[in-house]
Formats: C-alpha cells, sequence, structure tokens
C-alpha cells in the first residue's frame, strides 16, 4: 500500500526532498547485509509506498509539493532532477508567489480557501497513481505561515474527503530561542487544529536533533542540509519496510495503520517522538561495531530519562520502584523526571534482528496502568540493514516528551497573548492576523 | 516572486535611489552570469526590448535585452534627476516615469505637500497605477526621502497617503534620512515633524537614518584604511561604500558613501526575499515579526561588514565578530544606543556562508547582553540567504524595533519646539491654502503620544515580568 506525501513550505519542501532522498539511497543500498532476493523484496516494498514508475525507469516521488512562494519549491524539483537517480512529477507542484507571511491565518483563512480545489486536485491525482492508498504523511513547520496555516487546513481537508486513510503529519517543533517571533502563536493555532483532524503527530525538534549533528555527527558548521539529513534517517529508520509479523518474511503492507494502532490507542494522545540509534557521522561508523543488548539498553534509558541522543543519558533515572504507577495520573516524579510512555514502537533492522532480547521493555513500571505492556508494547523487524549501520533500532513512542516544551510555547505565546491586553495591542496584533480573513 | 517599486523624492532620495540602482545593478550582474532575465532580477527590474515604440515592449523570459528599473523619480526641481539621466544610468530609468517641476519646494513642508501634492497627484497616481501594471505580484513600495527638505519631507508623506487609498494592499516601506544637529536648514524641524505625523499614520514600516551616523561610519573606515594597521590590504571593490573604481574619486562627491551605505542596506533588505537561501525571509515578514503595535513601526538598522580585508578566508572567529560588530553603536545608521534600551523584537539578516549553527551559536552569546521586552524574551527572527553581497562573502544586516529610537523623537520634538515657540519661519507656512496652526499642533500631539508609547514600554524594563494566571498544562 502506498503513501503519498504532502510537502508545504520551505521546511516541508527541503525535508521532503531528504527523506524520498534518503529512503531512495537506503533501497538501492547495496550493503543491505542480506540475500540477494531479500534486497530485491525490500526495495520493491519501499518503491511500492513511496515511488510510483515513470516510462524510462526513473522512479517518480509520491508527493505534491505546495508552497505560497515559488523559489523553494524551483529549488527542490531541480536538486531532485540533477540527481538523476529519482524525480518529483512534473506536475506534482503548486506555488504562488506572495508567500504566508509567517502568518498562520494567512495560510489557514486565506490561502486555503482561496486554493482548495487545485490543491486537493492534486492531492486526487496523486492517490489516482496509487494502487491501493495506506494514507498521508504531511511534512510541515509550526513557526511559519504556510506549513502551519495551510497544513493545518490540508490536513481537514484530507480528513473530508479521504475520511478512510490514516494522516501522519510530520511536524517540526522550532528552536527555543527564534527563528520567527510569532513562532509560539503559530504553533498553538497550528497543534489544536491538527489535534482534532490528524490521525498521528510525529514532532521532530530543531533543537533535538540539531544536538544530534553537533554531537554525535561532529559536524561543526551544521546547515539546515545536515539537520534535515538526520531527520531524514530518522524517518527512514522508522518507515522502510519491516516484516509484517513475528516469524514472517513477508513486508508489511500497513505501516500507518499497524503505527497508529498500536501507538495511537487513544484519540486524546497521538503526539509521538521518534528516537534512533546509533547515529554518527560515516567516518566513525567504518570503527564501530554494535550489540543488539546494548543498542537497546541506550534506547530504553533514552526513553525513560526524556534523552534525545545516547550521549549524556542520565542514567540515574528510574522507573518507580513499586512497579505500578500512581492511577490515573501521569505524575512526573520530581527528582528522577521518569518519563511514562503510553505506548512504544521498537523497530530493528539489522544482522541477527531475531536475537534481540527486548523483555525490559516489556516492563509495566514503563507504562500507564490502563494499558498493558502486551497492549503498549510492539517490535517490527527485518534482516535487512539500513543505511550502512550493521544494526539499528529506532523507538516511536507516544509518552510525556512533549509535556515540558509545550508547556513552555504554550507559556510564551500566553505571555505575549496576555500582557498586552490592557493595550489594545493584541486585539490590533490579531487584526493583523485576520487582517486579510475574507469576512 | 514578488515585484517591489521604488520611489524616489527629492534631491537625497533621489541621490541615494541613484547609488541603489547601479549597486542593484552590479548585484544581479555578479550573480546572473548568463543574462537570463530571471524572477530575482524581475523584483526590481523590467526587461524591455526597446526597439518597440509604447507600452508593448515588456519580456517575461529569455535573454536579458533591456532592464528598466521598476522606479518612479520625483523632484520638483530639475537638476538631481536631469543629473542621473545624463550619467551612466540613463538607460535603467524609464523617461516616462518622472515628475519634475522647476522651482523647488524651498526647504517648506507645506510646499511640497499641500501645492505640489494636489497638482500632481493625478500625474503621480498614473505612474504609480503604470508601475503596478508592470509588475506581476506588487508587494512593497520603498519610499527613499529626506524628512529635512521641502520635496522629499512634504511630497514623499503626501505619497504614502495615495498609496494607502489606492494600493492598501501593497506593503510601504520608507527609508527616512533624519536630519542631523547641524543641518544647514533652518525649517528642518517643522518639515520633519509634520512629516513624522505622516509616517506615524500611513507608513508599515520605516528605517530612519541619520546622516551624522553615515558619516562617523565613513570616517571610521577612512581611519581603517588610512592607517594600514594590521599589514593588510582592504579590497577597494569590496566597500560597502563606494562603487568599483570609485575609490579614489570619493573625495570629488562626498555623499556618495554614504548614500552607498543605505543602498546596501535596502539591497541587503530584500536579499532573501529575491535569491534563494535555507531560511527565506519575505518582506510581509518582516512587519509581520517585527511591528507588534501599528504605531510602533521605527526600524534601527545596523549593516556589518563595511569592508573586507584581503584575507579571504574568514575563520568562525571573524565570523561572530560580524555579528558582534551588528550590536555595537558604530555600526548603527542612526545614532541610537539599543544594547542598553528595551527590545521589542530584533531580526538577523544573513547573507553568504553561513549556516544555522553559527546563527544559534551568535545569539546565545549576545542574548544575555541584550534586554527584551518581557513578553518577548526570545524575539529573534532569523533568514539566511545564500547569495552573498558584491566583493563580501558573507554579511549581516539587523533590524532592531528597540525603544532606542526614542532620543531621536525627543531630540526632534525639542528643536521645533524651540522655532515653534517663538513662532519663527512658520508664515512661510501658513500662508499655503490648507496649513494652519493646528497642523502643527496635531503633528506635536502626534509625536509626543509615540514618545510616550516608547516610555511606557521602558518602565516595565526593571519590572518582572507579570505571572498572569492561565491553565496550566500538568507537568
Amino acid at each position: 500500500m502506498s503513501i503519498v506525501t504532502v510537502q508545504l513550505g520551505q521546511c516541508g519542501n527541503q525535508i521532503g526532498f531528504e527523506v524520498f532522498d534518503a529512503l531512495f539511497s537506503d533501497s538501492h543500498c547495496p550493503q543491505g547485509l542480506c540475500s540477494k532476493r531479500e534486497n530485491e523484496a525490500y526495495r520493491a516494498s519501499c518503491k511500492e509506498r513511496f515511488f510510483s514508475e515513470e516510462e524510462n525507469g526513473v522512479p517518480i516521488a509520491r508527493a505534491v509539493l505546495v508552497d505560497m512562494e515559488p523559489k523553494v519549491i524551483n529549488q527542490t524539483l531541480s536538486k531532485a532532477a540533477h540527481s538523476g537517480r529519482w524525480k518529483y512529477g512534473q506536475h506534482s507542484c503548486f506555488c504562488q508567489k506572495q508567500g504566508s507571511g509567517n502568518n498562520w491565518a494567512y495560510g489557514y483563512s486565506v490561502h486555503g480557501p482561496r486554493h482548495e480545489e487545485s490543491i486537493m486536485n492534486l492531492i486526487q491525482k496523486e492517490v489516482e497513481k496509487c494502487d491501493s492508498l495506506n494514507g498521508f504523511f504531511i511534512i510541515m513547520s509550526m513557526a511559519g505561515g504556510t506549513g502551519s496555516g495551510l497544513g493545518a487546513f490540508v490536513t481537514q481537508n484530507l480528513q473530508d474527503q479521504y475520511s478512510n486513510s490514516l494522516k501522519m503529519n510530520q511536524i517540526i517543533w522550532p528552536y527555543g530561542t527564534g527563528e520567527v517571533i510569532v513562532q509560539n502563536y503559530n504553533s498553538i493555532l497550528t497543534l489544536s487544529h491538527l489535534y482534532r483532524s490528524s490521525d498521528a503527530l510525529l514532532v521532530h525538534e530543531n533543537d533535538a536533533v540539531h544536538k544530534i549533528c553537533a554531537k554525535l555527527m561532529n559536524i561543526k558548521q551544521i546547515s539546515f542540509r545536515d539537520i534535515n539529513q538526520v531527520l531524514a534517517h530518522q524517518l527512514g529508520s522508522v518507515f522502510q519496510p519491516t516484516y509484517s509479523g513475528e516469524g514472517s518474511f513477508h513486508y508489511r503492507r500497513n505501516p500507518l495503520g499497524d503505527l497508529m494502532e498500536n501507538l495511537v490507542p487513544h484519540p486524546e494522545f497521538k503526539m509521538l517522538g521518534v528516537r534512533n540509534i546509533p547515529q554518527m557521522s560515516e567516518n566513525s561508523l567504518a570503527y564501530s561495531t554494535f550489540t543488539w543488548a546494548g543498542l537497546l539498553k541506550h534506547l530504553r534509558q533514552m526513553l525513560i530519562s526524556n534523552a534525545k541522543m545516547e550521549e549524556g543519558i542520565d542514567w540515574q533515572v528510574r522507573p518507580p520502584l513499586s512497579g505500578l504507577p500512581t492511577r490515573g495520573k501521569m505524575s512526573l516524579n520530581k527528582e528522577s523526571h521518569f518519563n511514562t510512555s503510553i505506548a512504544n514502537l521498537v523497530i530493528l533492522r539489522g544482522k541477527d534482528v531475531h536475537s534481540a532480547e527486548l523483555g525490559a521493555f516489556k516492563d509495566p513500571a514503563l507504562y500507564t496502568s490502563w494499558l498493558e505492556p502486551v497492549h503498549a508494547f510492539s517490535v517490527w523487524k527485518t534482516q535487512r540493514a539500513f543505511s550502512k549501520y550493521e544494526k539499528s533500532a529506532a523507538l516511536v513512542s507516544n509518552s510525556q516528551f512533549l509535556v515540558k516544551p509545550l508547556d513552555t510555547i504554550v507559556g510564551k505565546a500566553w505571555n505575549m497573548f496576555a500582557s498586552n491586553k490592557d493595550r489594545g495591542g493584541t486585539i490590533t496584533n490579531l487584526k493583523i492576523q485576520m487582517r486579510d480573513t475574507p469576512q | 516572486m514578488t515585484q517591489s517599486v521604488v520611489i524616489q523624492v527629492g534631491q537625497c532620495g533621489n541621490q541615494i535611489g541613484c547609488c541603489f540602482w547601479d549597486l542593484a545593478l552590479r548585484e544581479h550582474a555578479a550573480v546572473n552570469q548568463k543574462a537570463i532575465y530571471d524572477e530575482a532580477i524581475s523584483s526590481f527590474f523590467r526587461n524591455v526590448d526597446t526597439r518597440v515604440v509604447g507600452d508593448g515592449g515588456s519580456i517575461s523570459k529569455g535573454k536579458i535585452c533591456s532592464l528598466k528599473a521598476r522606479a518612479v523619480l520625483i523632484d520638483m526641481e530639475e537638476g538631481v534627476v536631469n543629473e542621473i539621466l545624463q550619467g551612466p544610468l540613463r538607460d535603467v530609468f524609464d523617461s516616462k516615469q518622472l515628475i519634475t517641476d522647476i522651482s523647488g519646494s524651498g526647504n517648506n513642508w507645506a510646499v511640497g505637500h499641500k501645492v505640489f501634492g494636489s497638482l500632481y497627484q493625478e500625474q503621480i497616481l498614473e505612474k504609480l497605477r503604470k508601475s503596478a501594471e508592470h509588475c506581476d505580484c506588487l508587494q512593497c513600495f520603498f519610499i527613499i526621502h529626506s524628512m529635512g527638505g521641502g520635496t522629499g519631507s512634504g511630497l514623499g508623506t503626501f505619497l504614502l497617503k495615495v498609496l494607502e487609498d489606492e494600493f492598501p494592499e501593497v506593503y510601504r516601506f520608507v527609508a527616512s534620512i533624519y536630519p542631523s544637529g547641524e543641518d544647514d536648514v533652518i525649517t528642518s524641524p517643522y518639515n520633519s515633524m509634520l512629516a513624522m505625523k505622516e509616517l506615524n499614520e500611513h507608513a508599515d514600516c520605516v528605517l530612519p537614518i541619520d546622516n551624522q551616523s553615515l558619516f562617523d561610519i565613513i570616517s571610521k573606515i577612512d581611519l581603517m584604511v588610512n592607517s594600514g594597521k594590521l599589514g593588510t590590504a582592504i579590497k577597494p571593490k569590496s566597500l560597502v561604500t563606494s562603487s568599483a573604481g570609485a575609490f579614489k574619486k570619493r573625495q570629488e562627491k562626498p555623499f556618495d558613501a554614504m548614500n552607498n551605505i543605505v543602498a546596501n542596506l535596502l539591497l541587503n533588505l530584500t536579499s532573501s526575499a529575491r535569491f534563494e537561501g535555507s531560511l527565506n525571509m519575505d518582506l510581509n515578514e518582516i512587519s509581520m515579526n517585527l511591528v507588534p503595535f501599528p504605531q510602533l513601526h521605527y526600524l534601527v538598522s545596523s549593516l556589518t561588514p563595511l569592508y573586507t580585508l584581503a584575507d579571504v578566508n574568514i575563520p568562525s572567529r571573524r565570523l561572530d565578530q560580524m555579528f558582534s560588530d551588528a550590536f555595537s553603536k558604530d555600526h548603527q545608521l542612526i545614532r541610537a544606543d539599543p544594547k542598553h534600551s528595551l527590545y521589542l523584537a530584533c531580526a538577523l539578516m544573513v547573507r553568504g556562508n553561513v549556516q544555522i549553527s553559527d546563527l544559534r551559536r551568535n545569539i546565545e552569546r549576545l542574548k544575555p547582553a541584550l534586554r527584551f521586552v518581557s513578553w518577548n524574551q526570545e524575539g529573534w527572527k532569523t533568514s539566511l540567504c545564500s547569495v552573498p553581497p558584491v566583493g563580501h562573502s558573507h554579511s549581516l544586516l539587523a533590524l532592531a524595533n528597540n525603544t532606542c529610537v526614542k532620543p531621536t523623537f525627543i531630540e526632534l520634538r525639542e528643536r521645533f519646539t524651540r522655532l515653534y515657540r517663538k513662532r519663527a519661519h512658520l508664515h512661510h507656512y501658513l500662508q499655503i491654502e490648507g496649513m494652519e496652526e493646528s497642523c502643527f499642533t496635531e503633528a506635536l500631539s502626534s509625536l509626543s503620544a509615540l514618545i510616550q508609547e516608547y516610555n511606557q514600554l521602558d518602565a516595565t524594563k526593571s519590572m518582572p515580568a507579570e505571572e498572569l494566571p492561565r491553565l496550566s498544562v500538568a507537568v
């Protein structure tokens, strides 16, 4: 089954390119560490999911590119075409001239309705190319105007028009110390709308990925390209093909459905985060070996201490001793900052994957009281190595990891809004936001 | 891609405008090696087949035939515009986009605003509509003028009202040259005060600049060049202040160097909208992020670097120096001390080979020394454009909405009051039809209200952030 990706705004398009590039490179990687037949099945499955075929053999990404100004889309299209390995569909993009001016209201209330038909038509065309549709990825940032506002609008439309298909929004959480001054307004408006219309929000934090680039990848001058590539690697490690079940050697056909079934048991809790291990520069990779035991131990501790990478993990954090966390409330133990999970999905790729021991993840102490570990924890596997890593593990979790960042954003937005209520400034500020909204 | 139209009014406006177009051409020539008319060039230039008579000559794609600036030149005396039309840029301007008169405005805002305003309103509207028609998607008007004279100040601000009525959706950015203390025009306080009221009410965003600061910057550069301190040569082409080869001729045209700084300001402001980059910033994002309240739209600008040493490989220490410079008093285009005042918002527009990690590192480094208003503690807007300016490997434009503009306005009010108290020179204004004393008093109260706004914000500087109750997230 296929996934159609909608890339929105500068961030969405820049990341989307890196994602397809990573998926393609991995599926054509010669060092799969498995049999030729296995490799071909993997490649075919990846292709069915993310690419469609053109006459002269160059795969076309199953994607729709949307932006309210032309520069980024032009760049993205030409980068893909120049690589010669895969490309975007010639008519798969929609752009305008003026941009959204970092204004969520502009993206949602002006551009959305105005261009609804054109954008939905483009998506429809892409959907028709699929034999069967698994669902949608929507890649967008929260800080700007197009990704955030138009992204929220498009997701809503997808819910109406494709109510049987699943939608997963890939959301980019902005840097804490500002990229955009009104990013907090844009973020909370986006999240509140998406929470009603999306099926799952996979959140990527710029700060976390930046640290990975600095500490693990040892990149001196980190560019957005570096950040996007790490992000793409993380996404690839989750969504590349995996076996459909324990003991099976066929690749799973419904990744989005399976993921959401495992990770989003309750519609009120749909924010997911991803971590993966190991993550390092290619030079270091040649000199490293790993064991599943070591990788999984680190991954588990990353989960419960809410660390985003394998360096600087706080090993002091432990699950609460009684084994059963307090009923109902998700309390954060002030001293140890234990990160309680609702559900976890571990994805293992590489050599001897069936020998990996996952008991530690089934510890009830990790989870809330209303979901047994047998329901809360699931694992996907494949023998085929990912992107030159002999062994790699990814963890997608529905946990408390976003509570604090969310509180920070809400606090700042509230601060900006409420401090000025006496000045009438907020009214005028909102007016600027809504100025061009058709009444 | 959007287009912008530059409206240059008065002697000062036109001279700066001239430098701007020269620099813009050179910048695009350096970037666009194949002479194809692309979207970046189209933001400021039209591509015209000059063999076609009349209007039909516009070419939208393909090779560059002849570039015409998207500009309207307005001056109420002919000297400056004529000089431009006889100079090296004569082919860049469309002869139909000029409005000139003979007698000038006599340094009288009322003459510029009321007399010439009503006289030329129709013509002005016609030229503006023409420029707008030539644009696929017009986003912004840039108005360049001085505040102290008669034409730039009076007619320039008259234009703002016209633009607001005729093109309400298009942004109005104004680069205003404020008079220095030792200004030779005696009536400049009146002119500036009357112009301020219009800027308060009809501009979307104002970039105040003063001659004294520009002059100080030039002096500093001269000092660096002549002292040969570090033993390395300064590349003459890379002086922000001069056109190629004009390095030695600078003594002849003293204002050219200063005008070039303003021209660079405008180019850097629009660079992220015109050229590609990893974090784009369009013009509509400037007011969205930097103007928290409609009246407080005055942005203090600072530009670095001002010159490049011949050493091409800039280690990151020098890169960091660029950021530090942007926050020092020496690089501000208006005399102001933002470091010791309150920031409402700050934008960093970087060009060239600078990446997000450099930006973040420097923000972290500089943040502790700067004071931001309580409701916008992390008030940074950033942009990264891959194309550096001509002759440099990178550059930084910092735009700050900061209460440090307050002293400039207070000083303006004081100079105004000194004259007004004695009713000196007032009769020149009052004899113009449509001018009354109420014009002056209204302008004064408008400026006072603005100063009061800044005062209120400054008062919050030392107060702790108010904790307003809200629904809390269960942490």
